[in-house]
């Protein structure tokens, strides 16, 4: 096979698989998939918000 | 201290055996559950990690996560060496045994099904990027021609004018790509899925997650025969050739995380029906 990429997998892929798919059985200590979902969303709010700072020459200024 | 069990995925049994130093994601090997016939493929994990409050907590961490993550799936790649896993989603955690087992009582009819049907299938993700940010330098060298050849010997800032222009036309090729993109991958959606068993959209990533370069238009999955997968990662790169300021990323093969859907309790509607 002439695979294309075969570097690490990339971790947004493997969320939205880990997160997004498999199959969802109620365990006795599992998270609401609701819950899941929220933890996705702050992580990007999280991410986002590192990635904006990074550029700001102005954030040393006191 | 006893732990907890966590739940990777449900199988039917394998003979080979999994790799000798695989490792489960706190560390313990995962082994093998049966009931009735099936497989449940577990490891103990401390509580003091997994049980509720720890797990919430932890599940913010992104480092946390990554480890745990990269760990289950290290666990669904060794299983799809020897077997067809059908993937449970990730943190899925029960007090001990007999707790897997009255899962696996309740959900059996549901996993043989499942598991029929995804038998000897793979799944393939592939995304379409466009590159919008090559749009910008190439743009600058028929621009630098100024449109008066008027004044003294010192060359003056661009007019606003000119930078409006210039603006004007790095957003329209921006835009430009953008569609390009959409509609290229419109139609290798189409070539593929139609070659694929199943597909599903997934949302498009968001670029500042995945560090990727370019903006992602387009995220699918695609469920194929195993056997079949040498000519659909085919198609992908004969595809890929045709497609100047168009990035097309293939990943798999995956075990089918997006394609136990049949097993949420509601049915999906399915529009596309037909051969």
């Amino acid at each position: 096979m002439t695979v294309v990429e075969r570097r690490e997998i990339a971790l947004v892929d493997l969320l939205d698989r880990l997160l997004a798919g498999g199959v969802v059985v109620t365990g006795d200590i599992t998270l609401r998939i609701a819950d899941v979902d929220l933890v996705r969303i702050d992580l990007n709010a999280l991410i986002s918000s590192v990635n904006e700072q990074v550029p700001s020459p102005w954030g040393e200024l006191t | 201290m006893t732990g907890l069990r966590y739940v990777y995925a449900v199988c039917r049994p394998f003979r080979s055996a999994l790799q000798a130093q695989l490792s489960g994601v706190a560390g313990a090997p995962p082994k093998q559950l049966t009931h009735h016939g099936l497989i449940a493929v577990v490891s103990t994990v401390p509580e003091a990690d997994f049980a509720e409050e720890p797990l919430r907590a932890h599940l913010e961490d992104l480092d946390w996560l990554t480890a745990t993550a990269r760990a289950h799936q290290q666990v669904i790649d060794a299983l799809t060496v020897v077997t067809t896993p059908l993937p449970l989603r990730l943190a899925t955690v029960f007090r001990d045994d007999s707790g897997v087992r009255s899962m696996m009582e309740a959900r059996e009819e549901d996993f043989r099904r499942v598991l029929d049907r995804l038998e000897g299938r793979v799944e393939w993700g592939v995304k379409v990027y466009a590159e919008t940010e090559r749009a910008g330098p190439t743009e600058r060298a028929g621009l630098t021609e100024p449109a008066e050849t008027g004044g003294g010997p010192e060359p003056k800032a661009v007019s606003g004018r000119d930078y409006l222009r210039r603006r004007r036309m790095q957003t329209q090729a921006r835009e430009d790509v953008w569609h390009r993109a959409a509609a290229f991958a419109g139609r290798l959606h189409e070539t593929l899925s139609s070659f694929a068993e199943e597909s599903r959209l997934h949302a498009p990533q968001n670029s500042a997650l995945s560090r990727a370069s370019g903006q992602n238009v387009f995220n699918a999955a695609y469920l194929v025969p195993r056997a079949d997968s040498e000519e659909f990662v085919e198609l992908v790169d004969q595809a890929k050739d045709d497609a100047p300021g168009i990035r097309v990323e293939l990943t798999g093969p995956w075990a089918a995380y997006s394609f136990t859907g049949e097993f949420a309790e509601e049915e999906p509607d399915e529009p596309e029906v037909g051969p």
